[in-house]
């Protein structure tokens, strides 16, 4: 295990993968020479050359449609979106063609992809910048999306979903580039999809994505002072949404908590909800709760920023109002 | 430098400059080139949050272009807005207050530094989303053209955005529907950290509205005259209801990207080819030769406007923060 960066890992898993198949090459606004405005293609440039590393345009519809161009003709594009809002750019190239296209053809294409997405709040980008469009996607058939919530998930599901024969979608965290965290370096690669639990706890379940994640488990420490112990799920990919051990969870505890860092409505926290309560409704001591932003765009002013992104203060009273 | 033209002249005068113009466009110059110095030293400070995007070296393009518009026109731009907001009379401390992310912000502390919006001065928006801006721009015109009142839209944007889709569907309708849309390109070379021979296929962007048959004018964008002569021109054919005009400003940011850039990309003597063209200078050396200024005189006005942009920028630090308890988003939200 080394110590690094979420950042690095992120470079690790490229420069890995990159150097592993040469049928890999990336593409993204300002990742060649100068590395990627996050720094998380520094020196790949310099290592693979223009082809494999390619600055594009400001043109996400372009370079992402592409990505499906190249898939379906033997190649295995990774699109990097600087900033996850993009995605709003080239919407329809992610929803109309990359997912369906495979379908489209009678099953006869193959589009091994990946479009990588840093998305988040905290760092003050204000309304355009900020979120995580985690659930943006999860109504489309088709899709696997996945989001990483520490260095090793970063490094470990990015060569995963590079190796994986289908789209998928990494929402990555710019609030998590530089924390650092143990890493397997070289290690097995781990299951793309499917949760993990990060705490053990017998009093209620907590299930969150993303930077949510670590303050979850924050709030499990606060809750555990006061003799609640709750295990902790980091749901890792949404597509496919796999709740099984979170069920189980659930059939112990008997209380489900979801933290999501997007808005409530349209949520992924609402299909685990919804999922959970299909298979353990009669385990459930109370209806499950679910922490999120408030129903409206990220705020600039770095007090009502703070205070709309869920804070393990919120989440352990959450927890609380429920067992 | 030598402009290139695709335009047939108007029909209607543009109004030459006075003398009491011509000092005005050297104060508004100066004010955003100060205002955006104060940003930066407040950025430093910790005042403002997250990033901003600064327009130091471009104040020619916002300064001459805004000295053509009318109350009622439309204006649209980007991230790097601030020199347009200023030019037409944004509060300052209220600009500043919102990059401070205080109440008393033109947003509240809402929308920040690449958001700042006045609807009541006809600053219809910063779009943070390259080219983001361009047909809501478009929708202003369809607006002005309604309207029947000789409004104009005026839309901003990067070299960058000429190749986004958006730029294309804007650019596109608004010649097939005729409207009053003014396209001003602000080609300082650069999209982030790339240079524009590494995303464009040529540098003179006036060549992206042949392709719409669309009226068109490249200018020297640091002679903050030719700026205004050129947009007077189109605006005229705009009011005229000759339909939109592309604007090429030929220009440079003297510092980077946004706040984290340190620029090392750029080739030291590009960079310092550019400084030699600072618009505050070029204009002050030929108000100079008018008879217009003298030096001390200039020094007086940038003392002047950088002790305007302090007091401003002071007021603003002092301001409340937003209230997290009693905001009401939902009235922020929704009318
Ligand atoms: C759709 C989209 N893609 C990428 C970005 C990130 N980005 C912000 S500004 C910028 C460069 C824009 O360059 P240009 O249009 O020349 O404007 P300038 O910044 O030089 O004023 C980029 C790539 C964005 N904001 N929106
Ligand atoms: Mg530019």
């Amino acid at each position: 295990m080394q110590e690094i960066t979420y950042r690095e890992a992120i470079l690790a898993a490229l420069q890995e993968e990159m150097r592993r198949d040469d049928k890999i090459l990336i593409m993204g606004e300002d990742i060649g020479p100068s590395g990627g405005p996050f720094k998380t293609c520094q020196g790949l440039y310099e290592e693979f050359g223009a082809a494999r590393v390619r600055d594009t345009p400001i043109a996400e519809t372009g370079f992402v449609g592409a990505a499906l161009g190249l898939a379906i003709t033997g190649y295995r594009p990774i699109a990097e979106i600087m900033f996850a809002d993009f995605l709003g750019v080239c919407f329809d190239q992610i929803v109309n063609s990359i997912a369906k296209h495979r379908f489209m053809s009678g099953g006869k294409v193959k589009a091994p992809l990946v479009i990588r997405a840093i998305g988040g709040a905290g760092l003050r980008f204000a309304a355009q910048h900020s979120q995580t469009g985690e659930s943006w996607l999860l109504s489309v058939p088709g899709l696997t999306i996945v989001c990483p919530s520490s260095p090793n998930e970063a490094y470990g599901m990015l060569r995963a979903a590079i190796r994986y024969d289908n789209p998928v979608v990494v929402f990555e965290h710019k609030a998590l580039l530089s924390t650092k965290g143990p890493v397997d370096i070289g290690g097995p690669i781990p299951p793309l999809t499917g949760p993990k639990m990060l705490r053990e706890g017998s009093d209620a379940t907590i299930v969150a994505s993303l930077a949510m994640v670590g303050r979850s488990l924050e709030a499990a420490e606060l809750l555990a002072k006061d003799g609640i112990e709750a295990e902790v799920f980091d749901i890792r990919s949404l597509r496919p949404m796999i709740t099984g051990p979170i069920v189980e969870s659930v059939k112990k505890t008997n209380i489900l908590l979801t933290v999501e860092e997007q808005a409530q409505v349209g949520g992924w926290g609402a299909e685990v909800a919804a999922q959970v309560t299909d298979a353990a409704f009669d385990y459930l001591d109370a209806p499950p709760g679910r922490v999120t932003l408030p129903d409206f765009p990220v705020p600039y002013s770095p007090p009502l920023e703070d205070s709309v992104i869920p804070s393990p203060e919120r989440i352990a009273a959450a927890v609380k109002a429920l067992v | 430098m030598k402009a290139k033209t695709t335009t047939r002249t108007a029909k209607t005068k543009v109004k030459p400059l006075t003398d009491k113009d011509r000092l005005a466009l050297f104060r508004m110059m100066v004010r955003i080139r100060e205002f955006e110095e104060e940003v930066q030293r407040s950025y430093l400070e910790g005042l403002v949050h997250g990033t901003t995007h600064l327009c130091q070296g471009q104040e020619a393009v916002a300064a001459g272009t805004g000295f053509v518009f009318r109350d009622d026109d439309y204006v649209g731009y980007t991230y790097r807005g601030h020199g347009h907001c200023l030019a037409r009379g944004m509060d300052e401390e209220g600009a500043f207050a919102e990059l401070f992310g205080r109440t008393t912000g033109v947003c509240g502390g809402v929308g920040g530094s690449m958001h700042l919006t006045d609807i009541d001065k006809g600053l219809i928006g910063a779009f943070g989303i390259v080219g983001g801006g361009l047909p809501v721009s478009v929708g202003a015109g369809v607006t002005a053209q309604m309207n029947g009142r000789g409004q104009l839209s005026a839309t901003f944007f990067g070299d960058g955005a000429t190749n986004i889709g958006a730029f294309h569907e804007a650019m596109n309708i608004a010649q097939v529907w005729k409207l009053p849309v003014l396209f001003i390109c602000e080609n300082n070379l650069y999209g982030e950290f790339t240079r524009i021979n590494h995303s464009t296929p040529y540098e003179d962007l006036i060549r992206r509205a042949e392709g719409y048959a669309m009226n068109a004018v490249q200018v020297d964008g640091n002679d903050v005259e030719a700026v205004y002569a050129a947009t007077a021109e189109a605006a005229a054919r705009a009011r005229a209801g000759e339909g939109p005009s592309f604007i090429e400003c030929m220009t440079y940011r003297h510092r980077g990207h946004s706040r984290t850039d340190p620029a090392k990309y750029r080739d030291p003597k590009e960079v310092e080819a550019w400084l030699a063209r600072d618009p505050l200078k070029l204009y002050e050396a030929a108000l100079i030769k008018r008879k217009l200024l003298t030096r001390e005189k200039a020094e007086a006005i940038i003392a002047e406007e950088r002790a305007r942009q302090r007091a401003a920028s002071e007021r603003a630090a002092a301001a409340p923060w937003p209230d997290t308890d009693t905001i009401d988003y939902a009235a922020l939200t929704f009318a």
